[in-house]
């Protein structure tokens, strides 16, 4: 068994070599899970918007379902995708089942409620006069939601940040309806289940690396936006 | 929040705010959704695609990894490896996700055929199965020649066992082990993991516990190991594999044309060899045999 120290150094002999496969799988990893958010996103906060903007019976419900959805486990995400997306379910048909799309629906389900709750409380957390003056100054009501939206623009960059963080690491969801397929479903928490399961500590440690260096790539953008947002004072 | 600072101005230009940033912003985020489909379509097309669900023995092994390249050179076929449990493979033929599976669990395989299935069955290699322990040995099965034997000595002394439990091949070749000695593994000895066959030997390895394995495997795990083979040859431990096609019948929009193309080509001469040739430190893994006489001389 190789040691901790051994098997990290070895990573980064991998990560700087170029090694075409660690890479592939890490250019998969961030192409799935940047289009999962991507497309979840602008539905996300329209309804985290209409959450609270918005009154209509049931809304209070739908918040705290929202809420609950949080905790809800990337497997049951994979496996009700896997049920409906496999050649038996009612969505047999698209021919989904072990394809990146399958694993893009499988993140868009798992970040949607965590995008629609940070935003919900970001557009809670945002000065209602803001709305309140655009309607005045004779703003129609999507370009109020728009003025908002601006308002609180790092609320919901934090809300997209956290999103994409919870997708980029599951592996859950994008194994069971990925199948861990290399060159195509194999993304950077897949390969690194894989390798473990080899013994493969090395690639193992190189792939959560990386995904700790993204993480840290995104974080120093956001707080470089936040700073810059803060200059006007 | 940085916001709060921000509202004065809001107020005070509001067309500003509606003509540039908001709606660039909004413009570009609608740019980029838009574009998604364009790099979705990018995903390869269906009749050029083979679904290949097989065991983890397989493919971690690296066997798969030697033969598929070559495979995809010479016809224009994509083959996508999903490596699962013997059961999880065959269920996927089941109901019709994947194409082919290449596994090993020989009676489950013919009742699947059975029920209709799966056609187009062929053998296509072996090897066997072997019970790994702590050199030390503490329940002394070091080459007994009956394997079933070896387990109910384990039991008998309550020494650490990992079972895959997984409904995998190796898993189900264990328990009709013990269905062979009327015995049902109970108790804190007996340690169902769940996992794949590389887990279970690395779980072995930290409880120095006994565990069954296919030598494919273990001859790929031994460097990162301290247990040891101790019983083998057994003629129980035989472990064929076999190819199995979707039946068109049960499942018409499968690529059946694509299955049976892969099954030519694992059968044929070519393929055949590069089995026989595929080895890790010098130890050959799994033995052809879809070439009857082949197979007979190079058993070792």
């Amino acid at each position: 068994m190789e040691s901790l120290r051994e098997a990290s150094w070895n990573a980064l002999v991998l990560l700087f070599t170029g090694d075409t496969e660690l890479w592939t799988i890490v250019a998969i990893s961030f192409s799935v899970s940047l289009r999962a958010i991507l497309m979840a996103t602008p539905f996300a906060l329209c309804v985290a918007f209409a959450l609270s903007h918005l009154h209509f019976p049931g809304r209070k419900f739908l918040i705290s379902l929202f809420n609950t959805l949080l905790a809800l486990p990337a497997v049951i995400v994979g496996l009700t995708v896997y049920m409906l997306l496999s050649r038996n379910g009612p969505l047999g048909d698209w021919k989904l089942l072990f394809t990146q799309t399958a694993m893009i629906i499988g993140q868009f389900i798992l970040c949607f409620p965590l995008l629609v709750a940070v935003s919900h409380s970001a557009f809670k957390a945002a000065d209602q006069r803001v709305w309140e003056s655009a309607r005045t100054l004779g703003a129609k009501p999507w370009q109020a939601m728009l003025t908002l939206m601006y308002e609180v623009r790092f609320g919901l960059l934090a809300a997209i940040l956290a999103g994409f963080g919870r997708v980029i690491a599951e592996v859950g969801s994008s194994m069971m309806v990925g199948g861990n397929i290399a060159n195509y479903t194999r993304n950077i928490p897949t390969a690194i289940a894989l390798e473990t399961s080899k013994g493969a500590f090395a690639q193992g440690i190189a792939l959560g690396l990386v995904l700790l260096l993204a993480a840290l790539l995104l974080n120093i953008f956001l707080s470089f936006f936040q700073e810059k947002g803060g200059t006007p004072q | 929040m940085c916001c709060e600072s921000n509202h004065s101005t809001t107020i005070k230009q509001p067309d500003v705010l509606f003509s540039t940033s908001a709606l660039r912003i909004l413009a570009a985020i609608l740019c980029i959704w838009l574009l998604i489909p364009v790099s979705m379509a990018e995903t390869p097309k269906s009749d050029s695609v083979i679904r290949l669900a097989t065991t983890t023995s397989t493919d971690s092994s690296g066997l798969l990894k030697h033969l598929i390249p070559s495979y995809q050179s010479e016809t224009n076929d994509i083959v996508h490896v999903i490596a699962v449990g013997t059961g999880k493979a065959l269920r996927l033929l089941r109901e019709g996700d994947v194409d082919v599976v290449l596994v090993h669990a020989r009676s489950a395989e013919e009742r699947l055929i059975q029920e209709g299935y799966g056609v187009n069955r062929k053998d296509v290699m072996y090897n066997d199965f072997v019970i790994v322990g702590p050199r030390h040995d503490p329940a002394q099965i070091r080459a007994n020649p009956n394997a079933a034997q070896a387990l109910r000595q384990i039991m008998m002394g309550k020494h650490a066992f990992i079972s895959r439990g997984d409904d995998s091949g190796t898993h189900k070749k264990e328990t009709s082990l013990w269905k062979q000695l009327g015995l049902t593994p109970v108790g804190r000895w007996y340690r169902e993991a769940g996992q794949g066959m590389g887990r279970v030997l690395q779980m072995a390895s930290e409880l120095d516990a006994y565990t069954l394995t296919d030598r494919g495997t273990w001859l790929a795990y031994l460097a990162k190991s301290p247990l040891e083979i101790l019983v083998q040859g057994d003629q129980h431990l035989f472990n064929p594999y076999g190819i199995i096609a979707v039946n068109p019948q049960k499942y018409p929009d499968a690529n059946y044309k694509g299955a049976n193309r892969f099954i030519r080509w694992i059968t044929s001469l070519k393929g055949q060899q590069m089995i026989g040739r595929f080895a890790i430190n010098g130890k050959q893994l799994f033995i052809p045999m879809a070439m009857t006489q082949r197979a007979q001389v190079s058993e070792p």
